[in-house]
Formats: structure tokens, sequence, C-alpha cells
């Protein structure tokens, strides 16, 4: 139940984009149903919870790094889990009737339930790793959110700050996560809450302390990294209303609510959390005054209140706490609602500028109504709920010493308090009291209930709980002050008098203050708005383009365009990493007996040598150095056949035949010299590389080499011959064993020609068709266009050559051989014919179509492996049997045939493809006519040199 | 005595220096013949990771007194395969960008352009 709870939303965003096809409402009834069904499943799991159980689900997802899919829910869990799909449901209500019809709703709503998803993840998880994905997921999905309408910069500008902040803050909680697990030694919550004095006792405290507090502070908008929620604003309102209620800010909050048994209680903790928890509260509550934007001034007042939070957690005493979690709730409650008031007015007048309101209370009743409550709620004013935590947070602040200094907190958040009972009545009085006013954009009324519902229901919540407090959210705030406390909670009382207290003259006090600060607002304002303050935006702003102009200014001195140059610094740096490595550590000689070498050995060993020195001396004259590589290759084959690799030897120097060819057609086209470029200090530089790659790499073979061998092949020894049926256990792991892989490894072959067959379908037209029209041969051309010798030659080749390939196929499951090498094999004696009797001619005969070889034979292959699943074996099980026919005797039939035929057809039709293809371009380079088809061996003597045509010219 | 194993190792580093020296060239067909040359190299490379064995072909055999290690030799089968695919890709890019541009080198820089 937990575990469909936790990935609903997030399978179920896909809905409401899928339902928008019959309409906006069937969007957000698709959206509505899916958070509805996970707020019933929660509803069934809630009585559990608060019995005291705590609900877990466990799931390895990769254990080896410690992070697996564990959720758990207990008290803390639910509460959040409650406000995130209850007020959801709210907003998708709220959100159906607010979007305008030009808003596209579907993408709305399936970001809505994306976010949904990750905050649930978020309070769901045990496992921190799990967490930190979720954490992430909300950065990502709000800054879909908050850039919603992507026309408007400031929506892009906002939705660009929230992610830096909250993305930077996520990677800074990524490190202090990963530390306290490995201070606890496991990256389950569970754990990591059992073990704080191992934890506080450890030197890494502070530092994973100061990381966690630096992704808590810039998702809970504290001061200095509050200034991205005010941005956040340029969002729609009903995403302002979930994001900065109850959701994505209260995720800071949370987090601290949730490692406060194992991180709180320090110094260390008191001075940082409730100390810029103060400091938040009090100064965005003086801010929030002056902000004569409604969403303004609620952006300001939330983050005042997540500062009053963040300050009670901060205090470290299980009092505190109790109070946090209390007023976690109401701030949730009538913040969402006052939001959505704010979208009302929004919406009704066309303004959200204070200035231009007033007087709305008798034009808009019901908005007036559910505005004062709510109002009256955030100043603190009895009965309502805000009242009560108000004044438990300042009798928590009462008797909080700060550095000796008794006075200091009470006065501060008495402060704090007065401010609050300012903006607060500004919004009631200034927007729905005094006169109405004539200039309205639009005719104020009030809306339909689609919009009024919703902020209702939350209103109703706020006088409930205001008035009943210890009947409507005693339990609930109980068992999650123990959850949070993890322990028994203390004495305390909710409910709205506590008798005559300091706490109720500070209340006063406030409340006096604050409307004598109402009253006094316009001069205040005037000598605030004279005030040089600084731009939070701009200094952001300016941060950005700096670190931009950096990064520039970096990349431009490592890389300036020159691809040789980009590649010279990657192999530096690897050279220099490599060595840094090797030199770190004592090298100790390897004690394996080396195997001596036979003359032979040494032979095809100094002719590679020399081989490799010709490539390098003569690599300008491309010819030249085309013959060279040749050697090489065919002494690496000859290497593969000495060291028991009959196999490879067969597929290199297959290979080898075909890239020869290949390489050959495309410098029939290319300049057949490079001149001369590279200064002397170029080729020094390259030089060094190339010797310190060179030992490195050859360093690390004799290394190992020179070591016993511990493999894992035993496994396919003991196997090959009963579970794959053959003897050749390198074809069985192609074929079976790693099957998977090959049939990989055919689709990028088979990707690679279509990709050469791309680069050169097109190659006739524009610029480069016209280099083609006007190519000229740069070399000497036989007057013979079919040699007859060849042409001979090669057509009674062709049925030995696919005999040949057709026996090192069939025998490739028990001898040397196989798919690839057959097909090569194949590949070469097709190669033949278009060589000796032309493209035309061998191209009209090959009746099969290359593209169609590809297709067929990754088609056979994913045929014979998914063949095994209709017999209820794994994907790519090879089924086998011997069978015996008369005259031939007996054989062997197995699957991996069939997926071996695939193998093959796939590098005939990629190989075919690749060199047809560039023929025919040669072909049109060549201006060559098209030769009647029965006139392959044709001599043509009028052909004429090209000495003969530059003479002509 | 000389030991195959060295044989081995200073072919790997050899061609992996010309590989790497080749890959650092300005024009495209000796990047070409470069990354042949790494192919070379790396395809030893992961072979020799098997050890070096003599007259052991891994084929199933009772009579046969042991085998080398197969494993190695599959990995760098369908490796040179994939080699040749790349080595394919490569020179018809090398191609297609010197009839789009007029010049060979590989970051389609006219011949004008001085030594950077």
């Amino acid at each position: 139940m937990l575990l469909v709870l936790a990935v609903l939303p997030l399978l179920g965003a896909i809905a409401p984009a899928l339902a928008i096809r019959f309409g906006r409402n069937a969007s957000a009834l698709a959206a509505g149903a899916v958070t509805l069904a996970a707020l019933v499943i929660l509803g069934a799991l809630a009585p559990a919870v608060m019995a005291g159980e705590t609900v877990q689900v466990r799931i390895d997802w990769i254990p080896s790094l410690g992070l697996n899919f564990n959720l758990f829910l207990d008290a803390l869990g639910l509460m959040f889990a409650g406000m995130i799909l209850g007020i959801g449901l709210l907003i998708i209500i709220y959100a159906r009737f607010y979007l305008a019809k030009a808003d596209p709703m579907g993408r709305f709503f399936t970001y809505l339930l994306l976010f949904q998803g990750a905050m649930l993840g978020i309070v769901l998880s045990d496992n921190v790793l799990l967490l930190l994905i979720f954490w992430e997921l909300t950065s990502l999905s709000s800054f879909l959110l908050i850039g919603f309408w992507r026309s408007l910069p400031e929506g892009r500008q906002g939705a660009r700050m929230a992610l830096a902040i909250t993305g930077a803050g996520g990677l800074s909680l990524i490190g202090g996560l990963l530390i306290l697990g490995n201070i606890a030694g496991s990256y389950d919550l569970t754990v990591i809450l059992q073990n704080k004095d191992a934890i506080q006792a450890s030197p890494l405290y502070l530092p994973a302390l100061l990381l966690i507090l630096g992704g808590c502070f810039t998702k809970s908008a504290q001061f200095p990294f509050h200034f991205w929620l005010p941005h956040a604003m340029a969002a729609p309102t009903p995403v302002s209303a979930y994001l900065h209620s109850a959701t994505m800010v209260k995720a800071g909050i949370f987090m601290l609510a949730r490692l406060w048994p194992v991180l709180a209680g320090t110094d260390a903790w008191f001075y940082l959390v409730a100390t810029t928890g103060l400091v938040t509260m009090v100064f965005a509550a003086v801010v929030a005054l002056f902000k004569d934007d409604l969403k303004g001034l609620l952006a300001y007042s939330t983050i005042s209140h997540l500062g009053f939070l963040t300050m009670l957690f901060g205090f470290g005493t299980p009092m505190a706490a109790v109070v946090g979690v209390f007023h976690i709730l109401n701030h949730a409650t009538f913040k969402a609602a006052l939001f959505m008031n704010a979208g009302i007015v929004d919406h009704e007048t066309g303004t959200r500028d204070i200035r231009r309101l007033g007087g709305l209370a008798t034009l808009m009743p019901i908005a007036a109504t559910l505005a004062v409550l709510a109002g009256l709620s955030m100043a603190g004013i009895p009965p309502l709920n805000g009242f009560i935590s108000k004044e438990m947070m300042l009798e928590q602040a009462g008797h909080t010493v700060w550095w000796g200094q008794p006075w200091l907190v009470p006065v501060l958040a008495t402060l704090g308090a007065t401010f609050s009972v300012a903006y607060s009545f500004r919004y009631i009085v200034h927007v729905y009291f005094g006169k109405r006013r004539t200039d309205y954009p639009r005719a104020p009324h009030d809306p339909g209930v689609g919009l009024w519902g919703p902020p209702a229901v939350l209103v109703a919540l706020v006088v409930a709980i205001g008035l009943f407090p210890a009947v409507v959210a005693g339990p609930l705030v109980e068992q999650v002050s123990r959850a949070v406390i993890g322990g028994d909670t203390p004495y305390y009382s909710l409910s709205l008098w506590h008798g005559v207290t300091p706490a109720l003259f500070m209340s006063l006090c406030a409340i006096g203050l604050g409307l004598g600060l109402l009253f006094a607002h316009r001069r205040i304002a005037a000598i605030w708005h004279d005030l040089p303050l600084p731009d939070a935006k701009t200094l952001f702003e300016g941060v950005v383009a700096a670190a931009a102009r950096s990064a520039a200014w970096f990349t431009d001195r490592v890389h300036n365009g020159s691809l040789e140059r980009h590649i010279a610094m990657f192999i530096g740096t690897a050279v220099v990493v490599g060595f840094a490595g090797f030199l770190g550590f004592a090298f100790v000689a390897g004690d394996r007996p080396t195997t001596p070498a036979s003359p032979l050995a040494v032979v095809a060993w100094m002719a590679l040598v020399v081989a490799t020195a010709l490539v390098l001396l003569h690599h300008r004259a491309r010819y030249l150095s085309l013959i060279y590589i040749g050697i090489v290759g065919l002494v690496i084959s000859l290497a593969f056949i000495h060291m028991s690799a009959p196999d490879l030897a067969l597929t290199q120097i297959s290979v080898e035949v075909v890239t020869i060819l290949l390489l050959l057609l495309a410098l029939n086209l290319l300049p057949k010299t490079s001149p001369r470029e590279s200064g002397a200090p170029r080729r020094i530089r390259d030089g060094t590389l190339a010797v310190m790659s060179g030992l490195g790499v050859g360093g690390a073979a004799w290394a190992v080499m020179t070591r016993p061998l511990d493999s894992i092949s035993g496994y396919f020894w003991d196997n090959a011959k009963p579970g794959g049926g053959g003897t050749n256990v390198v074809n069985v792991i192609l074929v079976d064993f790693r099957g998977f892989d090959t049939f990989g490894e055919i689709i990028v072959l088979g990707i690679a020609a279509l990709g050469i067959f791309a680069l050169l379908e097109t190659a006739g037209v524009g610029p480069s068709g016209r280099r083609i029209l006007a190519w000229k041969p740069d070399t000497p051309r036989s007057p013979e266009h079919h040699p007859m010798m060849l042409v001979v030659a090669t057509r009674l080749l062709l049925p030995l050559a696919i005999m040949v390939g057709l026996y090192i196929f069939l025998r490739g499951h028990n001898q040397p051989g196989g798919g690839f090498i057959a097909g090569l094999v194949i590949s070469i004696a097709l190669l033949m014919q278009y060589m000796a009797s032309g493209f035309q001619f061998a191209d009209q005969r090959l009746r099969a179509d290359h593209h169609t070889l590809i297709g067929l034979g990754v088609l056979i292959a994913a045929a014979t492996g998914l063949g095994s699943l209709l017999f209820g074996s794994p994907f790519m099980t090879t089924a086998f049997g011997y069978f015996s026919l008369p005259v031939i005797g007996k054989f062997e039939l197995a699957t991996a045939m069939l997926f071996d035929t695939g193998v093959a057809l796939t590098v005939v039709g990629a190989v075919i493809l690749a060199l047809a293809q560039l023929s025919q371009v040669a072909q049109s380079a060549e201006k060559q006519e098209p030769l009647e088809a029965d006139e392959a061996m044709d001599v043509d003597p009028s052909r004429p040199s090209p000495a003969q045509t530059e003479a002509g010219a | 005595m000389i030991s195959l194993e060295l044989l081995v190792a200073s072919a790997i580093a050899l061609l992996t220096a010309a590989g790497v020296y080749l890959v650092l060239r300005r024009r495209t067909f000796p990047v070409v013949l470069g990354l042949a040359f790494l192919s070379y190299a790396i395809n030893v490379f992961l072979f020799a990771m098997g050890r070096l064995v003599i007259d052991r072909p891994p084929i199933y055999d009772k009579a046969a007194e042991g085998y080398t290690d197969p494993l190695p030799q599959a990995l760098v089968l369908t490796a040179i395969v994939i080699a040749f695919g790349m080595t394919a890709f490569v020179v018809v890019l090398a191609l297609r960008s010197f009839l789009e541009t007029g010049v060979d080198r590989v970051d389609g820089t006219p011949d004008a352009e001085s030594d950077r």
C-alpha cells in the first residue's frame, strides 16, 4: 500500500496529459482522481500510524551502494503527506477554475502531479539516497511549475533562480547526508536516527551539519538564500499557493524536523539554526510590510514564517519542537488560503497592487470573509489557530538565552510578531476596507464556488483548530511531536487561554504596535522606499553573469576550436592522471612465469615494428601507408593464431581485407598526400604524448600479463557444451552467454552502415555535389574498366568463396568460425564482384537490398532471442538437439545457429551497404555512363588517361 | 631469452604510440589510420588480459591438455568488428567533410589559416 502511495502521483502524472484530449474538466478530473486515490490510501494507513506504528516497505534496488527503495510512514510523514495530498487536491480544483482557456492545462496538472509525487517521496523515504533523488525531483518539477508561463521573462528568470539556489542546496544536502550515512554506517533514516551519540561525537558532525543546513536553508528560503522565493511568485497563483504554503519550502523544515533527534541539541545547532531563523523571521516580516504586490507580501510573509519555524526547531528543546510541529500545520492552512485569496483578487479585479485596491469587502463579501479570517490567523489574533501557535512560540522565545543575553530573543521575536500583525492587517484593511474605488481594472465580484470553495475548506480548518485545538489537532500534534523528538513529549496544552503569561503581554504589545505601524504605514513606507537597499535579483544575476564569463574564459583557453589541441589535452590529461596514479604506489613486478618467444615470433614482431615505423615515416603518402598498415594487421592476425585465438585470427584477417578495400575506395576521392604542416614543436609535443601513452598502456599490459590469472571463465567452460551445445567456447559465449551483447553490437554495426549511407546518399547535393561534378581523376586510370583476368577469376571464385563462408558458418559453433567471420567472408566474395565487374553489374545481380539484409539480420537475432520466451526460458536461451539423417549422419541443430544467421546477415548487409555506397559516389565522380549490363568485361581504349585530359584542356 | 609477454607488451606500446601520434595530425586520413592503430592496440591489450597461452585454443575437447581463457577472445571478436564499423564511418565522415568543405582537415578550417 505504501509503495502504491509513493508511486501513484508519479505514475499518475501521465493521466491528465492524456485526459486533456477530452477537455479541461477531464484533465482536472484525472489529476484529482489520482490525488484522491492517494489520499484514500493514506487515510487507510493513518489509523495504524496514529496508534504509534511505523509502516515500512523495503525493496532492494542497488544494495551494493546502499541505495534501496525503502519507505516508511510515521506520524511526521503522515502529517506532511496529508498536507501535500489534501492541499494538492484543493489546488487542483482551484487551478481548474483559475487557469485561462489558453493555458495548457494538461501540462500544468502533469507538472503538478510530478511535483506532488516528488514531495511525497521526500516525506516517505527511509533511505536517504532515495530521499535525495526525490529532493532533486522537487527542484526540477518546481522549475517547470514556476516557469509554467514560458512567455513571461519573469517566469523564466524566477524559475532559473529557484533552480539555481535550490539545486545548489541539493548538492550541499547530498554531501551532508552522505557524511551522516557514513557515520551511522547505513543510509537508512531509521538507522541514522538511532545514532545520535555517534553522530554528535564525530569530528565530521560540524561539516555534515553545515552541508545539511545549506540544503534546508536554500529550500526553505532562509536568509540570505531567501531571495528566490519572491521571484518564484511569477508562477501561476495555484502553484504559489501549493509550493509556498505546504510543500516545496516546507521540505527544508521537514528535513530539520526529521533530523532533529540526531542533529539538534548542540551549541552549533542552536546558534546556526535558531539565529538564522530569528533573523529571517524579523527581516522578512519587515520587508513584507512594504511590499505592494499581494503575492510579494505573502511571499515575504512565508519567508518570515519559515524563519519562525526554523527558529523553533533551532531552539533544540522538545517543547519548541512541539510548537514547531503545530505551527507547520497552522501555517499551511492559513497561508494556502491567503495565496488562493490573492489569486481571486487578481482574477476578479485584474491587479494585485495593493495601492490600486481597497473597499472590496462589499463587492466581494465571500472572498473578504475568507481573507479576514485567514489574515487574522496570520496576524495571530484569537480565536484562530495562528494565535495559539504564535503565543506558544513567544512563550518559548521568552525564556531563550542567546549568548548570555536573556532579552535579545524575546524582543526580536516580539518585533517580528509586530510586523507580522502590521502586514496581515495591511492585507485585510488596504484590500478589503476603506473607500470603494472607481478605477479597478475590472469590475470585481465574488468568483464561482470553484475558486472560493478550496480556500473556504482551509479557513474552516483555521477556525476549527483555533476554537478546539486539542480536539481537532491535538492527537496529530502529539504523534508527530513524538516522531520528531524521538521520545515522549513534554507537558503542553493546546488551548486559546494560557492565563496571564509573559507571552500574552508580548502578544498584546505586538498587536498594539503592529496596528500603530499600519496606521503610520504611508509615512514609514516613504522612508523605506528611499533607503538604498540592495536588490537581490541584480546581485544574483551579477554573480551568474560573472560565473558565465569566467566559464567562457576558461573554455576559450582550453578549447580554441582546434580539435587536435582538444584531443591533445584529452590524451595529456589521461597520461598525467595515469602516471600520477602509477607513481602513487610501490610497483612490484609480477611473478607469473613468462613464455619464451619462438624465433618466428621475434621475426613477426620485427615486421610489425618496421611496418609501424614505415607508416609513421610515410603517413603523408597515403597509399603507401595503407600498404604498411596492412602488414601490421597481418602480423596481428598471425599473433592471434600463435596465441591460441583462431577465431580472432579469422576475424582480424577478414576485417583487414574489408577495411583496406574501404580505405582504398575512400582514398580514390580524397587527396593522395598530406602536406607537411606541423612545425617541430608540434611534432615534439605529439611525439612526447605518444611515447608517454605507449609506455603507459604497454606497461599496464606487461604488469597484467606477468601476474597470475583469476578468471571467471570456469563457468563458461563448464556450461558451454551442456548448456550451449557447442564446443567452440568463444562462439558459444558470443551467441549464448553474452548473446545480448552481440545483439547490441550488430545493431551498432547496422547503425554505422546506415550512418554511412546517410552521409553518402546526400553527398550529391550542395557544395559536396558540385565538388563531385568538378572532380577529376588525379591518378592514372587503367584503359580497361574491368580487367578480364580479374573478372573471370572472381566469378569463378564467387561460389567457392560463398561455400567457404557457409562452411565457416556451419562449423562455427564447434570449431573456429561463426556468424561474424562467415558474414565477412561472404562480404568479401561479393565485394570482389563489385571490384572486378563494376558497381552496375554487381548491384543488378545482387537482388537483396542491403537495408533489408541489415534489418532482417537484427530481426532474426531478436526473434531467436524472444523465441526462448515462448518456451518459458529467459531471453536468449539456446535450445539444441542432435538429429540424424540417412547419408549425412548425425548432426546438431541449435537455435544459436539461427541467432548466428542474424549476425551474419547484418554483417553482410552492413559491409556491402558501406562499400556499395562508396563505390556509387566514386562512380558518379568518375562520370561513368551506366554501362550495358552485359558488357562488364568490356575494354574501352578510347578512355583518356588524366595526362591526355590535361593536355587537351 | 626474450619472452612473448615482452614482445606483446612492447608491440602494444608501439601501436598505441603510433595511434596517438597519428590521431593528433591535422589531416583526416592520418587520423583514420591512427584510430585503426589504436584499435589494434586496444584489441591486443584486451586479448592479453587473458594472458598469453600457446597451442591451447578454447575449443572443448576431451583430449586437450588445457585451454586459454575464452572470455577476452569473445569480447575482442566483437570489438574487432565494431572497430571496423567505426573506421568505416570515420573515413566516410572524412570523405563527406572533404567534399563539403574542400579541405581534408579534421576541423574543416581552410588551408590559409596559420598553424595553431
